[in-house]
């Protein structure tokens, strides 16, 4: 075969590849919302129309069930806050592990990750008896805090490889000339890991907005929508847990279509 | 070309207001009256009955729209996280709940402890005509009343009219037999090439109460007392599940299996079948559970409300305790959704068909001939979640894997013996009254 | 090397720099460094998590009398669903890494490739399962695998089926494994890809192409050119990946009920409904420890000689 029909092969195979991908991970979006958006009888018909009429009866009533609304920009306010609070804390634990070998690094991984390996209903009373002790408890801003301890390992870890993923020299041909760490970090380093770091944002933005356990535990009446809409999910009938599932899925779409840009910047990458 | 080195402000500035207004507290609810004022807070009314979304929002906008006061319901995903945010609350010594809904097994794990004495309230109210078997459950196994009965319901069976069609001969619907019911199983097998009998087998489900207050009892006559001498009892349930819903195993709530059809004959709490007889009155029967050979066996449920140890607003749930035991509202309960009223009085006349579908079903199990009512467990304390566990443990034994039946009763017995030492708790019907812990016969 | 604490400022022979700020230098700078940026991370996650879990932690071990007992770990082995749950947790583990990690690593090549027109938007897709919690999927492939779901339905409307198959059918394991497998497959692949694509794009662009230009084809430069550079990008994703394995359970749950069950589930269902701490905090200890010992066997394995990274 001649290398241009072959490299034609080849691109074609490449595009339904992505396409077929594509099709795996939208069909089942497709599912839920099609289900969130058809009447209740339709949701328990068989065969269930793969393209339904389209009727809003559920969502609205969801929509406007006590507490689902004031859930939902709770659940807003946590997510961003917990990304501010995560990624101050986390970028700078990354780059220590990314740059540095020192002693108990490794622990200090291994540690910080097994934070997450425990499961968190067992700390459920102690945890909520330690807030309610503090005051923080039923608040956005308790929320917050413990959002941000769940999700900082994942902060650390994937701030640390980033930095990993950008050399070194960079930052010591910036101090041979002049600059202090600090600086040389900040207008040489930080520009590159910027892709990096927002997808590091992204993922903590991400965990906070689904986290469904503690939120349940850590609040009662100041509830956020994975926490509010849990009951639902858990003891209405059919129609309201599609209407729940979707409602946790929209917002978050939408957020991660927004920031995309500056996720996938493949364009723009300073090549070496 | 480089990636852009300044971010946008705005990308930089939302996270960072949002942490502001997360310090600054976006939060509507704040306390609710300080602790000690009388009557002119908002009741946090938390309890684990009628939570699911529509349930809740008749409460708020129903059946307690009457009321003179401001109350917040919330719904709790499920009696553990109930438990646990009552028992959190009490350790920190900061209580917010004032109002407690829940079912007598919830209290019984919850314990006395976090709850106030109500006595004084159920001698207020004494003209309600509350059972006098629900006021002793009430007492939690000691002197004084911890909650008063708010609702109650039981477990009837609920099928769909095509799967009428193979009753066995001569069997009626309203009077099944055990023996009956499995063999309706294996006509509807046979007939459809499909397994369509449900048990609510999963998760969530309430198939312990299914051995504790229905099967069991039916087939020895007791529960703890006998459990050694009920292999015809777990041989039959063997003989079923060869004709029931594989997926039994995964339904919590009936209704939904019902309702798209999976399932055509289901046994399982009024309120979970609830939905389907709402939805599609002509669609279904609900009937009353089937007789073994010792009777009719049925299991009453009883809600009831109470007052958390410490409640900032306590007086404001004393009235609105005493608003939803008015019989207006206990009829406006029924009416809404289908929870039976613990007062003396008649049913009101204007319900859905749905709900008199249930209410024609409760009132023949209950005034059988054989009727055999089989209390709730009481005095277990905290060992509810275990005392289910031999049931569920012994279930998934004989009939899941398939083990010997004679051989798991045997284990199973010990360990049942075993918990009711440790607990202490004394015989409840059907098993005979008796002296110090219950015997495992 | 190692860091100096003054730096050599440029034409600046003479200046003197108050003695005070030469001594923060001293201690902020130098061999401490490391040490002060990751300490707000150990200090925020000591708050939070160090005395809430050796307290939940000693619950395993420790009887009514208040002395040390292996009760509570007994109690937990020898029930009837902790065989399962052990076998179920580990089969789905063995199975999902790999699967995931080859399908990322395919998504994440094919959007890097300067050749797919539209990579924009097939990335923002590939994403797009990062943005659905645990419930939702559980959901939604409840909603596609039960038998009067969607996926018999659109078997039934093409002809393919007439009597609707039991997908989620407990009697068979194999069945529920793939059930799972799929859920969490199409849900958490994005995390890895995610990852692995912010790595590939570390990877220069004239590696790849001097390779190609020696005459390396597709399949040998992935694993001789970009599988090594990735390895900081595939220890993470890896790891995160194990953790959050063995915590999966709503899914498991949504689709098998009490057919399936996995060391998490039960951990929950002995804390939540049997109201059994202790043993529930066995279950705990026991995800903890195997979630310690994976990640340690990862780190191992994945380490990258800081000479073999980049030039």
């Amino acid at each position: 075969m001649s290398g241009e029909s072959l490299a034609r092969m080849r691109t074609v195979l490449l595009h339904a590849g992505a396409v077929l991908m594509a099709l795996w991970i939208l069909i089942p979006i497709y599912v839920i919302t099609a289900a969130a958006f058809s009447s209740p009888e339709a949701v328990f018909s068989f065969p269930k129309p793969l393209v339904p009429e389209i009727s809003t009866e559920t969502m609205e009533f969801f929509l406007g069930a006590t507490g689902v609304l004031p859930a939902l920009r709770r659940s807003v306010v946590v997510a961003f806050s917990t990304l501010a609070l995560a990624i101050v804390i986390g970028t700078p634990a990354g780059y220590a592990l990314a740059r540095f070998r020192f002693r108990g690094a490794d622990t200090f991984r291994v540690s910080i990750v097994s934070t997450r390996a425990f499961p968190i209903v067992i700390l459920a009373i102690p945890l909520a008896v330690t807030f309610i002790r503090f005051g923080i408890d039923d608040s956005s801003f308790g929320l917050t805090l413990m959002h941000t301890a769940l999700a900082l390992p994942f902060t650390v870890l994937v701030t640390s490889s980033v930095f990993a993923g950008i050399s070194e020299e960079l930052e010591e041909a910036a101090m041979t000339l002049g600059c202090n760490r600090f600086s040389a970090v900040r207008r040489v380093v930080l520009p590159l890991a910027l892709p990096g770091l927002a997808a590091a944002a992204i993922f903590t933005w991400i965990i906070s907005w689904n986290e469904v356990f503690a939120a349940s535990i850590l609040t009662l009446r100041n509830r956020t929508l994975p926490a509010q809409v849990l009951v639902a999910l858990t003891q209405s009938g059919l129609p309201f847990q599609f209407a729940g599932g979707f409602l946790l899925l929209a917002p978050a779409l939408v957020v991660v279509f927004v920031i995309r840009k500056y996720l996938f910047d493949l364009w723009g990458r300073v090549a070496r | 070309m480089a990636v852009s080195r300044n971010l946008p402000r705005w990308l930089v500035a939302i996270p960072t207001l949002a942490l502001l207004a997360a310090a600054c507290g976006t939060d509507d609810e704040g306390d609710n009256g300080a602790a000690g004022s009388d009557g002119g807070g908002e009741v946090v009314f938390f309890s684990t009955q009628l939570a699911p979304v529509e349930e809740a929002e008749k409460v708020r906008t129903t059946i307690l729209a009457g009321y003179d006061g401001e109350v917040d319901f919330i719904g709790a995903e499920n009696y553990g996280a109930w438990v646990d945010r009552i028992t959190a609350e009490a350790e920190a010594g900061d209580v917010t709940i004032d109002l407690l809904g829940g079912l007598h097994g919830d209290y019984v794990s919850l314990g006395t402890e976090r709850l106030t004495d109500v006595s004084d309230l159920q001698e207020e109210l004494s003209g309600a005509g509350f059972d006098e078997t629900f006021l002793e459950l009430a007492r939690l196994g000691t002197d004084s009343t911890y909650y008063i009965p708010w609702m109650q319901a039981t477990y009837i069976m609920v099928a769909n009219t095509q799967a009428l069609d193979h009753l066995p001969d001569g069997a009626d619907v309203n009077e099944l037999t055990y023996e009956e019911y499995a063999e309706w199983a294996a006509n509807i097998f046979e007939a459809t090439g499909q397994a369509k009998v449900g048990f609510p087998a999963g998760e969530d489900g309430l198939l312990p109460r299914f051995f504790e207050g229905y099967l069991l009892p039916a087939f020895t006559g007791g529960l703890v007392t006998t459990f050694n001498e009920s292999d015809e009892a777990w041989d039959w349930m063997r003989g079923i599940w060869e004709h029931t819903h594989p997926q039994s195993v995964g339904y919590g709530f009936m209704q939904d299996p019902l309702l798209s059809e999976e399932v055509w004959v289901a046994w399982d709490h009024v309120a979970r079948l609830k939905d389907a007889l709402e939805q599609r009155p002509d669609d279904f029967v609900a009937f009353p559970a089937p007789a073994g050979p010792e009777g009719r066996a049925y299991m009453p449920v009883l809600a009831g409300l109470a007052i958390p140890q410490g409640a900032p607003n306590a007086d404001s749930a004393r009235s609105l305790i005493e608003y939803i035991s008015a019989p207006d509202t206990q009829a406006a309960t029924l009416r809404e959704v289908g929870f039976f009223p613990v007062v003396a009085g008649d049913l009101p006349e204007d319900v859905s068909p749905g709900v008199q579908l249930q209410a024609d079903a409760v009132a023949m199990q209950t005034e059988a001939e054989d009727a055999l009512p089989s209390l709730l467990p009481i005095g277990l304390g905290d060992a509810g979640g275990d005392f289910n566990k031999v049931f569920v443990d012994t279930f998934t034994r004989i009939v899941l894997n398939g083990e010997d039946t004679r051989t798991v009763l045997e284990e199973q017995s010990a360990v049942l013996d075993a918990l009711m030492q440790e607990t202490g708790a004394p015989c409840w019907e059907p098993d005979p009254e008796s002296e110090g812990p219950c015997q495992v016969g | 090397m190692t860091e100096q604490s003054t730096t050599t400022v440029p034409g600046g022979a003479g200046v003197r720099r108050p003695r005070g700020r030469d001594q923060l230098r001293a201690t902020l700078g130098g061999r401490n460094l490391p040490y002060w940026l990751v300490l707000p991370a150990i200090l925020y996650l000591a708050l939070f998590f160090a005395w809430p879990m050796v307290q939940a932690f000693g619950l395993a071990f420790v009887g009514e009398d208040g002395g040390l007992t292996l009760d509570h770990v007994r109690t937990m082995v020898d029930d009837v669903a902790f065989p399962g749950a052990l076998r179920f947790t580990l089969l789905l583990l063995v199975i999902i890494i790999p699967i995931e990690f080859a399908v990322a690593l395919t998504m994440a090549l094919m959007v890097n490739s300067p050749r797919l027109r539209g990579r924009g938007l097939f990335l923002y897709i590939y994403a797009i399962p990062l943005a659905v919690s645990e419930l939702a999927a559980g959901i939604v492939w409840f909603a596609i695998f039960t038998q009067q779901g969607y996926l018999n339905s659109a078997l039934q409307q093409l002809g393919l089926a007439d009597v609707p198959f039991i997908w989620l059918d407990p009697r068979s394991t194999e069945q529920l494994l793939l059930a799972v497998v799929l859920a969490e497959v199409w849900r958490s692949t994005s995390l890895i890809m995610i990852i692995l694509v912010a790595g590939l794009q570390g990877i220069p662009r004239d590696y790849l192409e001097a390779a190609e230009l020696f005459g390396a084809g597709p399949l040998t430069r992935v694993r001789k050119v970009i599988l090594p550079m990735l390895k900081p990008s595939i220890q993470v994703a890896l790891i995160f990946r194990t953790i959050l394995a063995f915590q999966v359970f709503a899914t498991v749950i949504a689709l098998t009920g009490r057919g399936a069950t996995v060391l998490t589930a039960e951990a929950y269902r002995w804390q939540t409904d049997i109201r059994d701490a202790n043993v529930a905090a066995a279950y705990a200890g026991l995800i903890l420890a195997l979630s310690i010992v994976s990640t340690m066997v990862i780190l191992r394995l994945t380490r990258t000689p800081r000479e073999q990274r980049m030039i």
